[in-house]
């Protein structure tokens, strides 16, 4: 994502290179939306055939796309092989590539398929363990040997042959011109690389890896699965006892309602289902009112208000005072800030209640998934759920109350064990294994867990949740007595200074910088040093370097919708000092539910696929 | 009203029962109308679900007077609302109530409540009306009777959903023939119910399709129409094409597959259209496969034989998708044995489909093979699939029996087939049992296979002539039927092809001078040139020529002037020269032509005619004629000479065809010699 993001700044490039970018983004386009669950990231998704993993009688043009034989093609010995970049992921569900004749050559004897890394490329694809191939000149199918089964029609010059690997049932079908000529093989090994191999003069063939529209509908195949599997999870069997699903649903809507302070709403809900609120009224509303406040950017106003609720609870978590502040002086430069309270902040003087804690604050990862990209949280992930595993096993998965050791207790099950192993390798690659099972212990045990469940959440789906959720103009219109009410979304469009260029409150503003940088060093003294501290402040500082801070590089802090996560962490917070979940129960099944899928794909679950999260949420 | 003959007999068995129902009925005549409600109400609440119930009622008389209460105006809309849901309650059960509901005249009666404002009322009475109309004992007919009953039901289908669903129900099953067809049209139904197709409700659009499919069958109007209607800025085709995508239900994929195939079939869609090719031939493909039900692999599998039956293209890219060849091959599986074993439920359904799956293999192994001799080949290689074809053939079902031998017929045509798996299995055994009494539309297929299985190539041909298949094939052309006439006579001619002399006089023997004649005045032109055909085969090899002429030649003659004389066609009159040409070849025969001066100056007429192929037969007649080695040759040549056919010869040695030049100079070198 990074890289789409700056390669679309200096597009004033030649128009050659543009257009490749084009035809590249429409690519990634394509495979995005044909192969929603890959993260490519990890597992790349084939898009040319591979240079390095060819044999030497196999030539390359047109991007790596076309392949043409330029051996001596007197008998079998003379075949030669080209593989795809990258194996095909699991996560695909379903993988298609198409093959164009372009040539039959001197006899046509072309074979499509599949096969694993390391199979020998002096052969065609069907011929050898682990590989797999349909040929044009008898239509048979080679499954790993030396001679072919009877499959379909022969194919040459002129026609479209396609490949559709199942990963959900392990099977591959080929198509012939758009027509789907029936499964070719069962039972199909993984991480299968898309395969073609040729063995006479003339012979060439085009690759089609999602760069053009298949002439076969995969998508619709696609669909087919799609509604098979769906089928699958609606009618799967819920063990329960009358009543208990429905009451652990009822609880799942109240708590969250109650969580994101919608008091009308969840009384009205309570009411209906007739439940009760875990919460008290007043409680929920002085909740609301401080997260309106952060949403409108009113920052201070809303540490006041935190303050005067909540007495002792910034003072015991200096590290969301911090990103408050931060925050704070953010909506300063955006203008939304009320001066007057700014300037009257103390700061804490308490002392932090848990020691193992401001290290690693379970929000800094929260925001830094919205500032930076968000590889930066896996190893968190891990330890979280190493902890929990060994602290927790054994629970049930229910969640009848709405606690937060209740909550942990759903990490138990098997899946985020597997989690934590496979994120084990990639954590290796930059440090030992031991050191870093050696910092988690020296945490907290209670705040890895939740580290964990945030993340979960965050990852996967919250900026999507979270915005479907806040819409800040509709929580922006009712509170008609805010001071610099829209500011922040009108003036978005027009250049303009900060704060108008009045000078006093410039200077007001970089009085509050100072101050801010002091309780930065504070911090530091008191903790030890905090990169993530020193980079949000720094960010927040560089916005003053700039005359136009909204179009700016870092500009991007200015945006209302970064003050999502702060209020999201202000709010855990208040509700973990009243000793209700930091997340609602339905946030956590989401958040668990995400990362289960995703951890199909990695244990080569081809239904992953089909059985995104998001696609209930629409 | 046949239920109130039928009342006394059943009340003795059901006397018990019947005493509570009389209460239900009793109520009815209560003259508090209130009570008469309240008694409506709970005979709803008794009725439903119980078809013991049903019928008591019934037997008890109480349709008649839920009928008169519902057609009183003075009753209250709520009592007449009750009786329409009432009788459509007693519509659900046995076909017995249906015949019942009938003969009280409760159609009529319902459609004339259609007329009342109330939409409640409206909708029960259409509900009760689907129930009775989608019954295969009630008549469709009565649905047209009065001709202002479809535009009053078109009027309808915009009121609610319910009367969408319930109308274009019934006409989906009142919609049997062309004439139903084309009054549907003409009230504007493809207007009225294409918007349906995109209704909220997946029954009516799911009705909505299944109107519009019986609605396209073998219709070009409807089809030609249909293909240029836009539903919401969309073509209808691409409409049906989204409805057949994979995570649609399967009922609405094989419906909509079914309407584009009809569309298909009807002309209004080319059959190399990507929506035929790449996404109705799939869908129906993927409906034969294992996993799904029963009932759709029958019907999948009998549209793909309709879709594809005329064109090989078709047949071709059929045969070559998702193994469909070897795919039908599990419809022959039911029973299964596991199925015998694990519960009779499963067995008895299996078994209540086994036929028509069978059936519906045999069909599309039919319309495969029909063209393309690889397909057909692949057929036969299919897992002992002539032998189910030859049991195919003597099974107790009709249906079954007809797929069968529709299927052999199709493979019949295939030189390679007949020479090695048609004899291998001896297929015309069970061929011939076939044939005899099989109903006419069995006896088509069966006779036109025979056909084929008597080509001179075929080895089937001596043991079926050694069977006595002459008399059989006799008194085909003896049958009303032009297309049994046209197979008696067809396999007749194959048989005479180089056959001996005995079987030869035993055709004639057989057939008779008289039918032989009858034939060759048969209506059907198709009868009359195989007929011609046959006789160029009697009249094969001299000694065989003069055998028959001699017994036959008046007739003949006499047969063949009338011929020349009459209306025909080209190809009539060529056939009726070349039998000319063959009687010209025989030794005794040849005076039969030479004393019949009549009949040479027709001959001569030909050989002026504007048609080179009439000119060709008749040049080779004289040829024939004038040939020197045989007896009499002088007297002949210097006879055709007299009548001027030399000079004719000369002027047609300078014609442009070829052919007719090289035939004109080689009779007259026989004057040279």
């Amino acid at each position: 994502m990074a890289e789409l993001g700056s390669g679309s700044l200096p597009l004033i490039g030649d128009p050659a290179f543009n257009y490749q970018q084009d035809s590249e983004q429409e690519l990634s386009e394509r495979l995005k939306r044909l192969y929603p669950a890959v993260n490519e990231g990890e597992t790349p998704l084939p898009r040319s055939w591979s240079p390095k993993d060819k044999y030497s009688y196999i030539g390359l043009s047109q991007n790596n796309l076309r392949v043409h034989y330029k051996g001596h093609g007197k008998n079998h010995k003379d075949a030669a092989s080209v593989r795809a970049t990258h194996p095909i992921p699991a996560a695909c569900g379903i993988y298609y590539f198409e093959v164009k004749i372009v040539s039959k050559g001197r006899d046509g004897y072309m074979g499509i398929g599949l096969s694993a890394q390391g199979v020998n490329m002096n052969r065609l694809p069907g011929w050898d363990k682990h590989s797999y191939g349909y040929h044009g000149d008898d239509g048979h199918s080679f499954c790993s040997s030396g001679t072919g089964q009877p499959y379909g029609p022969t194919f040459t010059t002129g026609d479209v042959i396609g490949c559709c690997v199942n990963l959900i049932n392990n099977t591959c079908f080929y198509t012939k011109n758009g027509i789907s000529l029936g499964v070719a093989f069962t039972d199909l090994p993984p991480n299968l690389y898309p395969t073609v191999g040729l063995q006479t003069p003339g012979e060439i063939v085009d690759a089609n890896f999602g760069q053009q529209p298949f002439v076969f509908d995969i998508e619709d195949y696609m669909s087919q699965w799609r509604a098979k599997i769906h089928g699958m999870i609606a009618s799967f069997p819920i063990d329960e006892r009358v009543g208990e699903w429905q009451a652990v649903l009822q609880n799942m809507v109240s708590s969250y309602l109650v969580h994101h302070g919608y008091c009308a709403t969840a009384t009205a809900f309570a009411r209906a289902t007739e439940t009760d609120i875990q919460e008290d009224q007043s409680s929920i509303k002085n909740r609301q009112r401080i997260q309106k406040l952060v949403l409108a950017g009113r920052v201070g106003e809303a540490i006041d208000a935190t303050q005067q609720f909540y007495p002792s609870l910034l003072e015991r978590n200096p590290n969301l005072l911090f990103m408050l502040k931060c925050r704070q002086f953010v909506e300063m430069v955006n203008g939304t800030d009320s001066e007057v309270h700014c300037l009257t902040v103390r700061s804490p003087k308490s002392q932090d209640s848990y020691p193992g804690s401001p290290s690693f604050s379970p929000r800094h990862t929260a925001s830094n998934t919205h500032l930076h990209s968000s590889g930066a949280d896996s190893p968190t992930c891990s330890n979280g759920v190493t902890l929990s595993k060994s602290k927790n096993h054994g629970s049930s998965l229910k969640y009848p109350s709405a606690s937060s050791s209740a909550c942990s207790s759903s990490s138990s099950s098997p899946s985020s064990i597997n989690y934590s192993e496979s994120n084990f390798s990639d954590s290796t690659k930059s440090q030992p294994h031991s050191t870093n099972s050696t910092q988690e212990t020296s945490d907290s045990e209670m705040e890895m867990e939740a580290e964990h469940y945030t993340n979960g959440v965050v990852e996967g789906s919250t900026a999507r949740i979270m915005n479907g959720t806040y819409k800040h103009e509709e929580i922006l219109q009712p509170d008609d007595n805010s001071i610099c009410n829209g500011v922040a979304d009108e003036g978005r469009s027009s250049t303009k200074q900060i704060w108008g260029g009045n000078q006093a409150a410039t200077e007001r503003m970089i009085q509050f910088g100072r101050e801010l940088q002091a309780l930065s060093e504070q911090l530091c003294r008191e903790y030890g040093s905090n990169a993530t501290h020193k980079k949000m402040l720094q960010d927040a500082f560089s916005l003053l370097a700039y005359s136009d801070p909204w179009n700016c590089p870092v500009g991007q802090q200015l945006d209302p919708t970064q003050r999502e996560s702060l209020c999201s962490a202000l709010n855990s917070a208040i509700l973990e000092s009243q000793n209700l979940p930091k997340q609602p129960p339905l946030m956590l099944a989401l958040g668990q539910a995400t990362e289960c899928v995703q951890l199909m794909g990695r244990v080569r679950s081809g239904s992953c696929s089909f059985a995104r999260v998001d696609y209930f949420l629409r | 009203m046949a239920c109130l003959l039928e009342a006394p007999l059943r009340i003795s068995v059901l006397s018990e029962v019947t005493a509570t129902s009389r209460h239900y009925v009793d109520r009815l005549f209560d003259p508090d109308p209130q009570k008469v409600l309240q008694g409506v109400i709970d005979m709803k609440n008794a009725v439903i679900g119980n078809n013991k119930q049903k019928a008591n009622l019934i037997v008890l008389g109480a349709l008649p007077r839920l009928l008169y209460l519902l057609q009183q105006s003075s009753s209250s809309l709520q009592l007449r609302t009750e009786c329409a849901v009432v009788l459509g309650s007693l519509a659900m059960g046995t076909e017995n109530n249906i015949k019942s509901l009938v003969d009280c005249h409760i159609i009529p009666i319902l459609l004339q409540g259609l007329l009342c404002t109330d939409l409640i009322f409206i909708e029960a009475c259409l509900r009760c009306l689907r129930t009775v109309f989608i019954s295969p004992v009630t008549p469709v007919q009565l649905l047209y009777t009065d001709p202002t009953v479809i535009p009053h039901l078109m009027f309808l289908l915009s009121n609610s959903q319910r009367t969408q669903e319930y109308i274009t129900q019934v006409f989906s099953h009142c919609c049997k023939t062309p004439e139903h067809q084309t009054v549907l049209f003409n009230h504007g139904a493809i207007q009225k119910i294409s918007p349906m197709l995109f209704s909220p409700s997946y029954k009516v659009r799911m009705q909505a399709l299944k109107c519009f499919s019986v609605l396209a069958y073998e219709n070009t109007q409807v089809s030609a129409t249909l293909v240029n209607v836009l539903v919401d800025g969309e073509l209808l085709t691409q409409v049906f094409v989204k409805m057949m995508q994979r995570d649609q239900p399967v009922e609405m994929q094989l419906t909509a597959a079914k309407c584009l195939t009809y569309m298909c079939r009807a002309g209004a869609i080319k059959t190399d259209d990507s929506c035929v090719v790449l996404k109705t031939l799939p869908c129906l493909v993927r409906m034969c496969s294992k996993e799904h039900l029963l009932e759709e692999r029958v019907e999948g599998a009998e549209t793909l034989a309709y879709l594809i039956e005329p064109d090989v293209e078709l047949q071709r890219i059929a045969s070559t998708t998702d193994h469909l060849v070897s795919m039908l091959a599990d419809y022959f599986k039911y029973p299964s044995s596991v199925s015998a074993i694990t519960d009779i439920k499963r067995l008895d359904h299996d078994l209540k489909h086994a036929h028509e799956l069978r059936q519906a293999a045999f069909k599309l192994y039919a319309s495969l093979g029909s063209n393309d001799e690889d397909i057909r080949k692949k057929i036969t290689e299919t897992e002992n699939m002539m032998d189910r074809i030859v049991s195919g053939l003597s099974e107790s079902s009709i249906k079954v029996r007809l797929a069968a031998v529709r299927c052999l017929h199709s493979l019949s045509r295939s030189v390679q087939q007949l020479r090695t798996s048609f004899h291998d299995h001896a297929v015309w055994k069970p061929l011939m049992k076939l044939l005899q009494n099989a109903p006419d539309e069995v006896l088509v297929m069966a006779s036109s296979t025979l056909c084929n299985l008597l080509l001179e190539f075929s080895p089937s041909k001596e043991p079926i002539l050694e069977s006595g298949v002459i008399d059989l094939l006799c008194s085909l052309t003896q049958r009303e039927s032009p297309a049994l006439r046209l197979n008696g006579i067809w396999a007749l001619m194959n048989m005479a092809f180089q056959a001996d002399q005995k079987v030869k006089v035993e055709i004639v023997r057989c057939l008779g001078t008289e039918q032989l004649f009858r034939l060759l005045s048969d209506p059907d032109t198709n009868v009359l040139m195989k007929t011609l055909g046959l006789l160029r085969n009697l009249l094969s090899t001299r000694p065989h020529i003069d055998q028959i002429m001699s017994s036959n030649g008046k007739q003949l003659m006499q047969a063949v002037t009338l011929i020349l004389e009459a209306e025909h066609g080209i190809e009539v009159k060529e056939q009726t020269l070349c039998i000319l040409a063959n009687i010209a070849d025989g030794n005794t025969a040849k005076d039969l032509l030479m004393t019949n001066d009549d009949m040479l100056q027709k001959i001569k007429y030909y050989m002026g005619h504007t048609n080179v192929k009439l000119q060709l037969a008749a040049t080779f007649c004289i040829s024939n004629l004038i040939w020197n080695e045989e007896d009499g040759s002088q007297e002949r040549q210097d006879k055709l000479r007299e009548m001027g056919f030399v000079d004719l010869l000369h002027k047609l040695t300078q014609s442009s065809d070829p052919n007719l030049s090289d035939r004109a100079k080689t009779a007259l070198q026989q004057y040279l010699a």
